[in-house]
């Protein structure tokens, strides 16, 4: 399997209401994928399938982990993270009370393997390993331009900024591949430009495939490689963003039919 | 002046031990927003399991501090065990159950303890031997301040060190302060929720095994019962402080310690609980989250 992510027939059903309608969808190694739809098309609720949050009614998810092709429906989160999917969130949600590396730190947790012993009596090897994890952190803080806000309380800072801080956490847990729940919610638009640069270096530096959900067109037309379109849970529409723009049935999702036509 | 100072020390020990069991009620709040009522039973089963370790070696002749040491780590470990095998079987399978039924799951394990241990050893009190030495250095001021209480006091602030450490400083202490603000993305960037919480409760458990062995060594006698009014003094101090917070549960079982430790010397000990309560009444009605606890808001 060379696909980094592949969904086949993945539904999804909240009691008699599906949400997601056999979708099927793949990433491929160190591309930058877009999902877009009106609102209520099943974006989320496909990303919270795949991240494990809920567990899909049918279909299958394969992930093309370091420890080979996995099926990974119904996994608990912390098992989907380790086999290198991570994500962010459409709000916000990081971890208030913490300084900005504590938060970083966090997400190096499932690739440190120190255990309870090693945490209680801290011996060498823990404490080597926990430095290593504190500076490859900063390095990431440095990539994304947080190096100077590291002691601050995570709730502390800007907007943008806490935007960019969930993306360092994300990337500490070492993923092959990075979700992005619409990075771009609230920007205006010179920093929507910003994040469109740190995406695309995110994923020439690290080597990551992307996936992301968004509203911003321009974002999602200058970034993206191939883009899916879904609409009442079903997927109506995949390919280049050429394809995707000049698409009648992706015209008639977003701004409805035409009276006369 | 030295009847003051009597009670203020005396205030501090109650407080330490407070504290102690304090600290596992505000913990397993702050990660599961569950109030474990079974809490008090894990102290009490710590101080028996302590009891009967102690009085088995006692037959072999070893030296009391020996004695001490061993039937602490005894009951630290029993009662872990426990702690970590009421929440497997009483709360786990009801973590996403409306907040009530792990609540009623709680009371119902901690009915249940106190009874077996009651068909298991016995309604009497029993006796418990006397194993911290009496320190020589202590002798001047041991009318107003035993060895007892001092290595209470001592050994309570060691713990509250310790905890703090490990809480600030390492990988799971994060995972746990993580957890606690946000389990589902705590989830979602690799922690094991399961094994955090396990390891709070095993936390938990240990340090109230801990004040059971240090209060029955000072009192010098435990029921099953004992528990009981412990727990619930030890949530007062946890309310008090702001259940959640760790400053907060130490905070507030030195006040509710020094409260009753007043107002058993300067009123009457009849009055002692009365004091207590009034003091988490009024807390209550005038800064409802506790001391140090923030207030909740909730989004309409």
């Amino acid at each position: 399997m060379e696909n980094i992510l592949e969904v086949k027939g993945l539904t999804m059903d909240f009691g008699g209401l599906r949400a997601v309608d056999s979708v099927d969808l793949y990433v491929k190694p160190k591309e930058i994928v877009a999902l877009i739809g009106p609102n209520g098309a099943g974006k989320t609720t496909f990303f919270n399938c795949v991240t494990g949050i809920y567990t899909p009614t049918k279909g299958d998810i394969l992930v093309n982990s370091n420890r080979g092709g996995v099926r990974i429906n119904g996994f608990k989160p912390n098992r989907v993270t380790e086999r290198g999917l991570a994500r962010t969130f459409q709000n916000i949600r990081l971890f208030p009370n913490m300084t900005v590396l504590e938060n970083v730190m966090i997400g190096k947790h499932c690739r440190l393997s120190a255990k309870i012993f090693g945490a209680l009596f801290r011996d060498k090897k823990t404490r080597a390993e926990e430095l290593k994890a504190a500076q490859e952190c900063y390095v990431i803080l440095e990539k994304l331009g947080l190096e100077k806000t590291c002691d601050e309380l995570a709730s502390n800072l800007p907007y943008g900024d806490q935007r960019k801080l969930e993306i360092a956490r994300a990337l500490a847990t070492e993923p092959k591949m990075l979700l992005l729940d619409e990075p771009a919610a609230g920007m205006n638009p010179q920093e929507t430009v910003d994040l469109t640069h740190l995406i695309r270096m995110i994923r020439d530096t690290e080597q990551i495939a992307i996936l992301l959900i968004e509203h911003d067109m321009k974002l999602v037309m200058n970034l993206s490689e191939r883009i899916y379109v879904m609409d009442h849970g079903q997927k109506i529409a995949d390919g280049t963003p050429v394809e995707i723009r000049n698409n009648p049935e992706v015209i008639k999702a977003y701004l409805g039919e035409d009276i006369d036509a | 002046m030295d009847y003051f100072l009597e009670l203020f020390l005396g205030g501090l020990t109650r407080g330490s031990i407070y504290a102690l069991i304090a600290l596992g009620y505000t913990m397993v709040y702050g990660i599961v927003q569950l109030i474990n009522f079974a809490h008090g039973e894990i102290y009490m089963i710590g101080a028996f399991t302590a009891l009967i370790v102690a009085s088995v070696l006692t037959i072999f002749g070893l030296n009391s501090a020996a004695i001490l040491v061993i039937a602490t780590a005894a009951a630290i470990v029993y009662s872990s065990a426990y702690g970590y095998t009421v929440e497997k079987i009483a709360y786990k399978p009801l973590r996403n159950a409306p907040r009530l039924s792990p609540l009623i799951s709680a009371i119902g394990m901690s009915i249940f303890l106190q009874n077996y241990v009651l068909l298991a050893q016995t309604s009497d009190f029993l006796p418990f031997p006397r194993l911290i030495p009496e320190f020589a250095f202590m002798e001047p001021v041991s009318h107003i301040f035993s060895s007892a209480e001092l290595v209470i006091v001592v050994t309570t602030m060691v713990v509250m060190v310790l905890l703090t450490v490990f809480i600030k400083f390492t990988n799971i202490g994060k995972a746990m302060r993580a957890t606690a603000q946000d389990k589902t993305m705590a989830l979602l960037i690799g922690i094991d929720v399961d094994r955090v919480i396990s390891v709070t409760f095993i936390i938990g458990s240990s340090l109230a095994a801990l004040g059971g062995v240090l209060i029955a060594n000072h009192i010098g006698q435990i029921n099953f019962y004992i528990g009981f009014i412990a727990g619930i003094k030890a949530f007062t101090a946890a309310v008090l402080g702001g259940i959640g917070s760790i400053p907060g549960a130490v905070l507030g079982a030195l006040i509710l310690g020094w409260t009753e430790s007043f107002a058993t010397g300067y009123v009457s000990s009849d009055y002692e609980d009365v004091f207590a309560f009034a003091l988490l009444v009024l807390i209550l009605i005038f800064r409802p989250a506790g001391l140090l606890g923030k207030s909740e808001t909730k989004k309409v």
